[in-house]
């Protein structure tokens, strides 16, 4: 295989990469094709499964199944967004700060040790209390979290490439600055700053997950994987599958992502170390 | 002033000044700076709430003269800046302040010092536990891998830690409860604590919250050790060593391991530093009574005062834990000496 898809090539890369795509599938075909309603009772609390529910019922007696098939989109969605949003602040500063090479430059690395002084859940619970919790205080403090580390690679990319040659004639031919960072500087420096999206993706939907299971993000009777084990944790010998059920689904997604990143990187020649989930580097 | 520069130039230290010294006060400012505006964050994050802070605490149906009350008590009604500097100037003393809710509920005093000092005994206990199992595990496997490299017990050991690393801790927790107590009931599911006694009492219920942690923080340990290890051993010095039939087993102790730990001891400092956060949502799965549990209990509750001086205690061990990791890695690695 060529270019873009050489990471398929690998078996993990097969694994990872199929992984995710089932689990993609499943957060967004599966509200289409849940059985019951993820909000409503359809039984008796906390049975095992049967024909009627093939996962078991909830604490509150709702189809576990049909709540898994609504519960990947909210986590999914929330994740996405939020590194879309750290990756877009990331790199107007970190565009910002490499190309100018002016006095944000000090003040971004400033910025980058303050955020190394809190371990990030405590950033979010810190939000949390301040600002009560909705979809919007979660998407702007994971990308909060996020966007330093992003804006410091941002940088340092950019500080190799504005020096290169190519970059060195369109500011000779007189063209402007913002159209030389996105004509010259931007396409060139994607690929290393895109090479750890995979982690930070992971490293999104860990956090938001973190804080829903703590029961500050998504509330219910919202139908969550998170949530769900929470719900369920204290009643987990009667029905195992209403916690094991979505903690599988996570487990699925985050390995899934991993093995995939580590296959591109790999790809790509590059190594892929997961990050140490201190802050957000 | 030029005899100062010339000595710059030639890379010598400058006189009557260590190396060391200038870089532990350089590093030391900057970890007091990034506090100071932690401090900040944290109280106007706290503080960003809309309306007004007591009548929050006290709930929609609080009579004004309560709210006005507790705003005197709370001294919420003096400006923002000297509210600010009151509870910096007391977090600095030792003085932690009053329990908003505590306060709140009618209780003349509620200072948050006793509040969480069992808690915090507590979640010490637990990270100096996990803290102490994760140096020899990370390095037993990395080592492991090391040596086996390319084979199929490195294999396993990259495979499982790459997935543990990616689950959250709750995820985890709940997979471990499942197997231990559901499925083989050996372990207890939750780790309470009778009050007054402490985590050490029943010991089996540390287990599945110590393992957690574990779970989640030795696999960077074991990737940055087996690296090391890696590079170590394919040198030319061991190599040598080799070649002059130096036995196997003496280059893995004496060359490998030696040279092979010093880039890992930042990663187990940053793992330490790991518990700290990652303590939070641990404690939360196994209802642990620790100052995890009681921040989040604060923030469900609004404990606003509670909050921002038990997240500043966090964030003081926190910063405090990069410091020596900062510092002991340039104490056990003289490359990485910047020049003073």
């Amino acid at each position: 295989m060529t270019g873009r898809l050489r990471f398929l090539s690998t078996t993990s890369g097969k694994i990872g990469f199929s992984i995710v795509v089932f689990v993609l599938l499943v957060a967004i075909i599966g509200p289409f094709v849940a059985p019951h309603s993820p909000t409503a009772p359809i039984g008796v609390p906390l049975t095992g499964p049967s024909s009627h529910a093939l996962l078991g019922t909830d604490y509150l007696g709702r189809d576990v199944l049909s709540r898994l098939l609504y519960g990947g989109r909210s986590l999914i969605a929330l994740a996405a967004a939020a590194t879309a949003l750290a990756y877009f602040i990331g790199l107007l500063i970190g565009l910002i700060a490499g190309y100018t090479r002016s006095m944000a430059d000090p003040i971004l690395m400033r910025g980058i040790d303050v955020m190394l002084a809190f371990p990030p859940i405590l950033f979010l619970l810190v939000l949390i209390t301040g600002l009560g919790t909705s979809t919007a205080v979660l998407i702007i403090g994971v990308a909060a979290i996020q966007a330093p580390g992003i804006s410091r690679i941002v940088r340092t990319a950019t500080l190799e490439v504005s020096v290169r040659a190519y970059v060195e004639a369109a500011v000779a031919r007189g063209e402007n600055g913002v159209a030389i960072v996105l004509r010259e500087v931007l396409p060139n420096i994607l690929a290393p700053v895109m090479v750890d999206a995979g982690l930070r993706f992971t490293y999104s939907i860990l956090i938001i997950a973190s804080v829903n299971y703590l029961g500050l993000g998504l509330q219910p009777p919202n139908s969550d994987w998170a949530l769900m084990i929470s719900e369920n944790r204290t009643y987990i010998s009667l029905n195992p599958l209403a916690v094991v059920a979505p903690a599988a689904m996570i487990a699925l997604l985050t390995i899934g992502i991993n093995l995939t990143g580590d296959a591109i990187a790999r790809a790509l020649g590059r190594s892929y170390i997961p990050a140490i989930r201190t802050a957000a580097r | 002033m030029t005899a100062t520069a010339l000595e710059v130039e030639v890379d010598a230290p400058r006189r009557g000044e260590h190396p060391l010294l200038g870089f532990l006060v350089r590093r030391t400012l900057g970890a007091l700076l990034a506090l100071f505006v932690a401090s900040i964050l944290i109280f106007v994050g706290v503080e960003l709430l809309p309306g007004d802070a007591a009548s929050v605490v006290l709930g929609r149906n609080a009579s004004p003269a309560a709210v006005q009350a507790l705003d005197r008590q709370m001294h919420l009604d003096s400006p923002a800046p000297t509210q600010y500097w009151d509870w910096l100037r007391g977090f600095v003393h030792g003085d932690l302040g009053q329990s908003a809710v505590g306060l709140a509920q009618g209780e003349k005093h509620a200072p948050i010092g006793p509040l969480i000092s069992g808690p915090l005994k507590n979640s010490a206990i637990l990270a100096i536990i996990t803290g102490l199992l994760m140096i020899p595990f990370s390095l037993g496997f990395g080592v492991l891998a090391a040596v086996f490299a390319g084979r199929s017990a490195d294999r396993a050991i990259s495979i499982v830690s790459l997935a543990a690393i990616a689950l959250p801790e709750f995820v985890t927790g709940a997979l471990l409860v499942t197997l231990f107590f559901v499925a083989l009931n050996l372990l207890p599911p939750v780790a309470l604590v009778p009050p007054g006694s402490t985590a050490l009492s029943d010991p089996k219920e540390l287990i599945l919250p110590v393992l957690t942690l574990l779970f989640a923080s030795l696999a960077a340990g074991i990737r940055m050790v087996r690296a090391g290890m890696i590079e170590v051993l394919g040198a030319d010095y061991v190599q040598a060593a080799r070649l002059n039939g130096v036995s196997e087993r003496r280059v893995l102790w004496r060359y490998g391991l030696r040279n092979g730990l010093a880039p890992s001891v930042q990663v187990l400092a940053q793992n330490l530093q790991y518990l700290v956060g990652g303590i939070i949502i641990t404690e939360a799965v196994f209802a642990y009574p620790g100052i995890g549990t009681q921040l989040v209990n604060a923030v469900q509750q609004r404990d606003l005062t509670m909050v921002q001086s038990v997240a500043m205690l966090i964030a003081v061990v926190y910063v405090l834990l990069n410091l020596v990791a900062d510092v002991l890695v340039v104490l056990l690695v003289p490359k990485l000496r910047e020049p003073a």
